[in-house]
């Protein structure tokens, strides 16, 4: 993946200088990136030791669903294509069809944290809350951490819409674009380690 | 309306904790009434506090280190009371309060003297060292500062409301869980370790873009000076090594907050998970704290002793690899909780190996002092005496990196005067020493030498007082933090170890003296060449004070040593043909916004008053959106106005000579 989109270089006109410090903000994003990716790391480790630790409470097998777990890879995979084509089409100046874009990929990144939600207060109601043993802490915490940071990037897609609409696909707007672009893939490949490290053993 | 907030939360429990909470808020009103009677806060918020200028920010990072500093000692130096009186006796402490005492001391002294000491070196010297006009992400930097600010804050504000963690400054469950601490002690410890280990993480990524990307024209790796060098190894460790601390921090307030089973004793909980996550970070951070001090007497040395730095690659290769092996560490500080021996004979040989990269740089520093014309500077002082009193701390780690050995010193005296021994010499001295030696840079006059030579003294002779006696009464079987004991044949010892801190109290007077004298003779001190010591590096090529673009027109380096080699070209102070307009970042209040914020917001989640989270999360939320929204954050420097500013810097260089 180029650090450097052809977004910033097609609209050419800051010259250099705007190149410049988008090439410093990539690299301070990716830098962000690496110190999540440790977080995520950590969580998933603690996931792997406590995974066995259920206090005599329902393991995986008893309360994850393939196939909600299926849908919600498959909503967040896509989401991450459509955001690709938002990319697209921020690159070739296409002002209307970023905003679309970008609304396709918010109704599915909404309805991968809906299934998440209805996922999580399912098992909270059967008794299987983070409370109940320090599998389902480690459960909670590590798939609700993703959870938090797709919701976050949902916020991040409206105001970026909210600021393409104002002002249009400027420089620092591309350049923001290309840094959400950035988190949205990233939280796409968090959650491909989730659904092979949690759910897919979990049902083993 | 209050959560957990009563009237019961003021320090009414004890004479000394109350007087502890006065002095806190007095000392707070006094500052607050000298700041309204100069008129000053209007200056104060323009100039200074919502400054985005990595020089500033520098200076208000280091302030805030050395408050916490004086913070930290009384804590130090009450804990060194006691335990010379208490002798079967309880002393004038009473257990609880012990207990907050040696909790607090090792959280501030970490997290909120040395982190914010280093990072303000960090600020102050390395944009200068490398050419730059400023940071990469000047607004993050102010952000990061506030953060920081936040979190000393909420450890202080425990002082007077509520109590703090009596878990230690490693806060190890379950004794820190919700069963065994209901109170809110632990909570303090926890908001404020997590809201200032953001801003450290935040500080990281801006150094090490700035250093990777805005270095000047000519600047190659190899010919970045020691100190930004192990600025950009540090930066990195803090990348990847505080994340660590906010995972382990946030599962423990997961526990405490929804009951949760991480660290739990029963229902699956592993607590030996914390001590592992919390020492991934932990190791990490002493090099992140002692790599910039290395820089630091890197730099001072090759000034004082006037000669080029004896072996530059060797110590950048010895920083890099310190670096990589910090991470192969952690568990020597948990040998007994029951690794397996191979696991155990693993991390205490790779504590053995990182010895040796450490030893390198010794070498490095005596051989450049070796035959040198040595000026025996404030900062050169530190420096000697770092290197002598450092190396006995180092055969003491070596020493308790065998296991066997550790088994027997694990918990006792032996382990507090090692690793005080490898931090107060390491850390503080070469933060002492780049304090003074930098002070001219950042304010124009040269700091007082007697006082600065009065205070190494005190502090080294005091330092060695206070903790030999710690390695004696660790081999005698002295556990660390007794509030009281039994045993007679200890009490000379910790009587000796209190006068050390006491004569270390007299060197923390003559620091503040330093101070007092410095400001007094500043007119007579004043250094209008901005290059007080014939230094050899860019920092000095410029003004002191530098303005606020630091260089008017960005230097072309030739050198390891740029200003030496444009002395030794005559290029040096040459007046450029022409100057050019600057842009330069605007100041923004959205840092000390975010910063007060964050406080509130902690301090909100230990009395849990969910409305205020809440209220606090959405303000912060919505300055964030503001702040990234706003496409106008710079400012335009006209070429006249660099030439003016530029044209009275070479009329006072003039008249000079």
């Amino acid at each position: 993946m180029s650090t450097r989109p052809g977004t910033v270089a097609a609209h050419g006109g800051g010259g250099s200088e705007a190149a410049e410090i988008h090439d410093q903000r990539a690299l301070g994003f990716w830098l962000y990136l690496m110190s999540d990716a440790i977080i995520f790391a950590l969580l998933f480790m603690t996931y792997g030791i406590m995974v066995g630790n259920t206090d005599g409470g329902p393991t995986g097998k008893d309360l994850f669903s393939l196939s909600n777990a299926a849908y919600e890879t498959a909503l967040l995979l896509v989401s991450s294509m459509t955001f690709g084509f938002a990319s697209l089409a921020a690159r070739d100046g296409n002002r209307g069809a970023v905003l679309g874009w970008l609304a396709i990929t918010f109704v599915l990144g909404a309805g991968f944290v809906f299934l998440e939600v209805r996922e999580f207060v399912g098992m909270i109601g059967a008794g299987a809350g983070p409370d109940r043993s320090g599998f389902l802490s480690a459960f909670f915490t590590l798939v609700g951490t993703h959870g938090v940071h797709v919701s976050t990037g949902l916020i991040w897609i409206l105001i970026m819409s909210g600021q393409i609409m104002v002002k249009g696909l400027t420089l620092p707007v591309t350049s923001r674009l290309f840094r959400l672009g950035l988190f949205w893939h990233f939280l796409d490949i968090a959650w491909v380690g989730i659904f092979s490290v949690v759910y897919l053993p979990g049902l083993m | 309306m209050f959560g957990k907030l009563t009237i019961e939360a003021l320090p009414l429990y004890s004479a000394i904790a109350a007087g502890g909470a006065l002095v806190t808020v007095g000392g707070a009103a006094l500052v607050v009434l000298i700041i309204t009677w100069l008129r000053a806060w209007k200056y104060l918020w323009t100039e200074w506090l919502t400054s985005v200028d990595h020089k500033r920010i520098g200076v208000m990072y280091i302030v805030l280190a050395l408050i916490m500093l004086l913070r930290g000692f009384v804590d130090a130096i009450m804990m060194r009371t006691q335990q010379a009186m208490a002798l079967n006796s309880g002393g004038y402490l009473p257990p609880e309060h012990f207990d907050q005492i040696f909790s607090s001391h090792g959280t501030i002294m970490i997290f909120f003297m040395a982190m914010p000491f280093m990072t303000g070196l960090v600020n102050l010297a390395m944009p200068l060292q490398i050419g730059t006009r400023d940071v990469a992400f000047p607004f993050l930097n102010s952000l990061s500062l506030w953060l920081s600010a936040a979190g000393a804050g909420l450890v202080m504000v425990s002082l007077v409301i509520g109590k703090f963690s009596t878990a230690g400054w490693t806060g190890y469950p379950p004794y820190s869980g919700i069963e065994y601490n209901p109170g809110v002690g632990v909570d303090y410890w926890i908001w404020a370790l997590l809201i200032s280990g953001v801003g450290s993480t935040l500080s990281g990524i801006n150094f090490v873009v700035t250093i990777l990307k805005r270095r000047a024209p000519g600047m190659s790796l190899m010919r970045m000076t020691p100190f930004t060098w192990t600025a950009l190894v540090t930066s990195v460790l803090m990348i990847f090594a505080f994340p660590a601390l906010t995972v382990a921090c946030g599962l423990l307030a997961l526990d405490r907050l929804l009951g949760m089973h991480f660290f739990t004793n029963d229902h699956g909980g592993n607590m030996m998970n914390f001590v592992n996550l919390f020492w991934i970070w932990g190791h990490p951070e002493v090099y992140i704290l002692i790599l910039p001090a290395f820089g630091v007497f890197s730099e001072v040395v090759s000034t004082f002793a006037r000669k080029r730095l004896f072996g530059y690659e060797s110590l950048v290769y010895a920083t890099a690899a310190i670096g990589l092996l910090s991470f192969t560490v952690w568990l020597h500080h948990f040998f007994t909780m029951g690794s397996s021996a191979t696991v155990n004979a693993f991390f205490g040989i790779m504590t053995m190996v990182i010895a040796v990269p450490t030893g390198v740089k010794v070498f490095n520093w005596l051989l450049t002092m070796f035959r040198g014309r040595i000026t025996f500077h404030p900062s050169m002082l530190f420096t000697i005496g770092f290197i002598v009193t450092f190396v006995i701390g180092g055969m003491t780690g070596v020493l308790l990196a065998m296991p066997p050995a550790d088994f027997l010193l694990h918990n006792t005296t032996f382990l507090v005067a090692h690793f005080h021994n490898m931090i107060i010499p390491g850390v503080l001295f070469g933060y002492l020493a780049g304090y003074m030696y930098w002070f001219p840079k950042a304010f124009g006059f040269k700091i007082n030498e007697p006082w600065g030579v009065r205070a190494f003294w005190f502090w080294i002779v005091g330092f060695y007082l206070a903790f030999m006696p710690l390695y004696v009464l660790g081999f005698m079987g002295m556990p660390r933090r007794m509030e009281q004991y039994n045993d007679p044949a200890w009490a000379p010892w910790l009587m000796a170890a209190a006068a050390g801190a006491f004569l270390i109290l007299i060197g923390i007077a003559c620091l503040a003296m330093q101070v007092v004298a410095t400001f007094r003779d500043r007119r007579r001190d004043a250094d209008v060449t901005g290059d007080p010591y014939d230094g050899r590096t860019l920092e000095w090529a410029t003004a002191s004070p530098p303005p606020a673009y630091n260089f008017a027109i960005l230097p072309q380096i030739r050198d390891r040593e740029p200003l030496l080699d444009m002395k030794e070209r005559g290029v040096a102070w040459q007046k450029p043909a022409r100057y050019e307009d600057i842009e330069m970042p605007k100041s923004s209040a959205a840092g000390v916004v975010m910063g007060a914020f964050a406080f509130v917001l902690g301090f909100a989640m230990v009395w849990h008053i969910w409305w205020l989270v809440g209220a606090s999360a959405l303000v912060m939320w919505l300055t964030m959106i503001l702040r990234s929204s706003d496409d106008d954050q710079e400012y335009r420097l006209s070429a006249a106005e660099v030439a003016r500013i530029e044209e009275a810097r070479y009329r006072a260089l003039g008249s000079r000579a």
